[in-house]
């Protein structure tokens, strides 16, 4: 009885999936293939590694990872090799990988590429080649409120005046990818801390633990009483953590090294835009050229704020901003909150068309406020505005 | 004492010149053992059967026609670092320096590319960067020749700094030459025009590198054995002073050999920029310099035997790569069985120099 049962059961699936079957075709099995530049020791790549696991397991797909590629024919090969395999979803995670990726992309129409930090996808014309980042220039700006909290309570308890309310920053490059972060950072410091100015230093490297230890000493000697940094090792903080400056750092939490320092990190959280663009491969959809993740998406996280170091209240200001920033009522650039220059910007143009021309060609200021991430995924805001010195220059 | 002629438990002694099947058998029990201990470890480390392991490092080299490619375009660019050692190290020169002298290549080939990219036709480009290159290369290798053949200065250590110079000059014309801005990387050079990129043949990407390469060998192998040149290198390796007495100018030799050395070096710098990458990194090289050292003594300095020693490496190296994606272990695992069996195959030498006298049982009443 049991048989017939299974027996007619079997018979109703089979009739029930043929008739589905146009609907079903339209469904691709997806495979997908990652290329990292290290492997898990980094914590760039770490960052990206598990975004991959998560995303792909989420999912329920099938994937391979390609650890130590570095940016060169290594990466072509190894984008060709993971097409042998049958991936038809292809991931790289480092800026140089770009051109390596694009000659895969023009050799494999078929299979969908994807680019962690790149720039060209939105003028290379592939319609299978695809950039993406995030708009962690907000997360870096709800950083700044935390900061900006804590020297609020150090000017209130008398540790500091308003006028000593000096903020530093240790950048890697500086470029925009940096420039936008350390700007977006300030703000959100000045956005509850008027008075506040910054000084930033580069080390010219994006990890070198003793050159950006010497920038955090060169910082704090002349007088600043928080910092924060754009750069990927422990150098800064632990130098923050024996002076007893508070601190807040990027890419993960720090509260375990430095519990008495650390406020609260920003980070991209990459699993999202995986999951989308895999999504898309499923579904036979087009992937856009270019994707920002975004607080809405997910794609901008905060580590959990370290309450011995953060001040009072400051969990609850930073549900309060990221709100204002999620329904549109506040923009992190909004020309209204700055000047360069003496003057407030009303037209900016910005090198949005990476042509290797150098040539800045789209004004990126509308609605009063300067349009990071819009026109393509990966920063372009290179501005240095009143209140940030260079002391490098 | 009544035990002053008491014998160690085992002695050392040099051998007499082994029969050829000999040595091989030992080279091949060798790798027998290299084998067994690297199964054993990997199931104890890792839990994976090593068989499958084993199975997926194959797989890395020779799992598909792409995956053949590229091993044979791995083994042709360290077989070109390590030929071009070769002529030093037969001299008992010790070059050190072919990674900067590769990289110092690349960097002259990355310059014509980019500097005459606009001015030139496609031809003369390729014709500058191959001028350009071997010059590079021979240049770097000549600076320290020259200290060593009129002051005696070590090699060794003038080579070895010469790398850290080639690098920092490689980083300081990435930013120099970045693209796009801000980057710090040079990217694709000419990418639309692909001046200065060497032709492909037919549909093999990598066809053209192997040719030269297996040129190159076969040229070094001829040179070193049946060129006056290669016999004055052999005596002023054995014995300067020999070579003094026979009238070979040693200063002389020296500087020629470590040209010549420094020029084939170039070629593979010149063949990384031109024709594989078109672009240039500070780690274009990738080591290459460092491992061809081993490979050339592997191979005892011989250009033909260098082409199973290079396959060995670069084997292993795939294999290392092929072990991370399947297994999702670290390369470092990968990396650890190459190190085991490279400890075999070199720990195998000692085996078929060097005969190993046990103690007898009736020896210590002695």
């Amino acid at each position: 009885m049991k048989k017939l049962i299974a027996l007619m059961l079997a018979v109703v699936m089979v009739v029930a999936l043929g008739a589905f079957a146009p609907a079903a075709s339209a469904e691709t099995t997806v495979k997908a293939g990652f290329i990292f530049l290290h492997d898990e020791n980094s914590t760039y790549d770490l960052n990206f590694i598990n975004a991959a696991k998560e995303a792909c397991e989420n999912l329920g797909v099938e994937y391979l990872l390609k650890t130590g590629i570095p940016e060169g024919q290594e990466c072509y090969d190894a984008a060709a090799e993971l097409v042998d395999e049958g991936c038809n979803f292809i991931f790289a995670d480092s800026f140089g990988h770009e051109p390596f990726l694009i000659q895969a992309a023009k050799e494999f129409p078929e299979v969908e590429f994807c680019h962690a930090t790149g720039t060209q996808a939105h003028t290379v014309g592939l319609a299978n080649y695809h950039n993406a980042f995030a708009s962690i220039y907000e997360g870096r700006f709800l950083g700044g409120v935390a900061a900006g909290l804590k020297l609020n309570e150090m000017i209130e308890s008398g540790a500091i005046t308003e006028d000593q309310a000096l903020v530093g920053y240790v950048g890697a490059f500086p470029y925009a990818e940096v420039v936008s972060g350390f700007t977006s950072f300030f703000l959100g410091v000045r956005y509850v801390c008027p008075s506040a100015t910054m000084q930033v230093t580069f080390t010219n490297s994006w990890y070198d633990p003793t050159l950006e230890k010497e920038g955090a000493i060169k910082l704090i000697s002349n007088g600043c009483v928080l910092l924060s940094e754009h750069a990927d090792s422990m150098g800064a903080p632990t130098e923050c953590e024996s002076n007893g400056i508070p601190f807040v750092f990027y890419n993960g939490s720090a509260a375990d090294a430095c519990p008495n320092t650390f406020i609260v990190a920003s980070r991209i959280n990459w699993a999202p835009y995986m999951e989308f663009a895999m999504t898309c491969v499923a579904n036979g959809e087009e992937i856009p050229a270019d994707w920002t993740g975004t607080i809405a998406t997910d794609s901008v996280l905060l580590t959990e704020v370290n309450e011995q170091a953060a001040a009072a209240g400051t969990v609850e200001k930073l549900e309060e901003v990221k709100a204002a920033l999620l329904d549109g009522s506040l923009k992190v650039f909004d020309t209204a909150t700055f000047t360069a220059n003496g003057e407030t910007l009303t037209e900016y143009l910005a090198d949005v068309d990476d042509m290797g021309d150098f040539v800045p060609e789209t004004n990126v200021i509308a609605d009063g406020y300067f349009h990071e991430s819009e026109y393509r995924s990966a920063p372009y805001f290179d501005l240095f505005i009143d209140g940030i010195t260079n002391i490098d220059a | 004492m009544n035990n002053k002629t008491r014998t160690p438990l085992f002695h050392v002694s040099k051998r007499g010149l082994l029969p050829w099947y000999k040595a091989w058998a030992i080279r091949a029990a060798a790798l027998l053992l290299a084998l067994v201990a690297c199964g054993v470890i990997t199931s104890l480390v890792t839990g994976q059967n090593p068989i499958q392991v084993y199975a997926a490092i194959i797989n890395g080299s020779f799992g598909s026609p792409r995956k053949i490619w590229v091993l044979l375009q791995n083994i042709a660019m360290l077989l070109c670092v390590s030929l071009a050692v070769t002529p030093a190290f037969r001299m008992r020169c010790w070059n050190l320096g072919a990674e900067g002298q590769a990289l110092i290549g690349g960097l002259a080939a990355a310059a014509c590319m980019i500097l005459l990219g606009k001015t030139l036709p496609n031809w003369a480009v390729i014709a500058c960067m191959c001028v350009a290159s071997l010059a590079a290369g021979a240049l770097w290798a000549a600076i320290p020749a020259v200290f060593k053949a009129r002051w005696n200065t070590n090699e060794t250590l003038f080579t070895l700094m010469m790398n850290y110079v080639a690098t920092q000059l490689v980083a300081y014309y990435c930013v120099v030459w970045e693209s796009p801005k801000g980057s710090g990387t040079i990217g694709v050079i000419n990418p639309s025009t692909e001046i200065g990129w060497f032709p492909q043949i037919g549909s093999y990407k990598y066809l053209l590198n192997i040719l030269i390469v297996a040129i190159v060998c076969v040229a070094m192998y001829i040179y070193l054995n049946y060129s006056k040149h290669g016999y004055e290198i052999a005596v002023v390796g054995e014995s300067e002073r020999t070579a003094r007495y026979v009238g070979i100018k040693v200063d002389r030799v020296i500087i020629r050999t470590m040209l010549l050395s420094g020029a084939v070096c170039g070629l593979a710098g010149l063949l990384l920029v031109g024709s594989t990458n078109h672009t240039l990194t500070t780690t274009i090289v990738d080591g290459r310099g460092f491992t061809a050292v081993m490979v050339s003594w592997l191979a005892k300095f011989n250009p033909i035997w260098m082409i199973l020693t290079s396959f060995l490496i670069v084997f292993l190296g795939r294999g290392s790569g092929e072990i991370a994606t399947k297994f999702g272990l670290n390369r470092s695992f990968g990396d650890i069985l190459t190190g085991l069996i490279l400890f075999f195959i070199i720990g195998s030498e000692f085996f078929i120099n060097y005969q190993i006298h046990f103690r007898k049982s009736g020896g210590k009443e002695g």
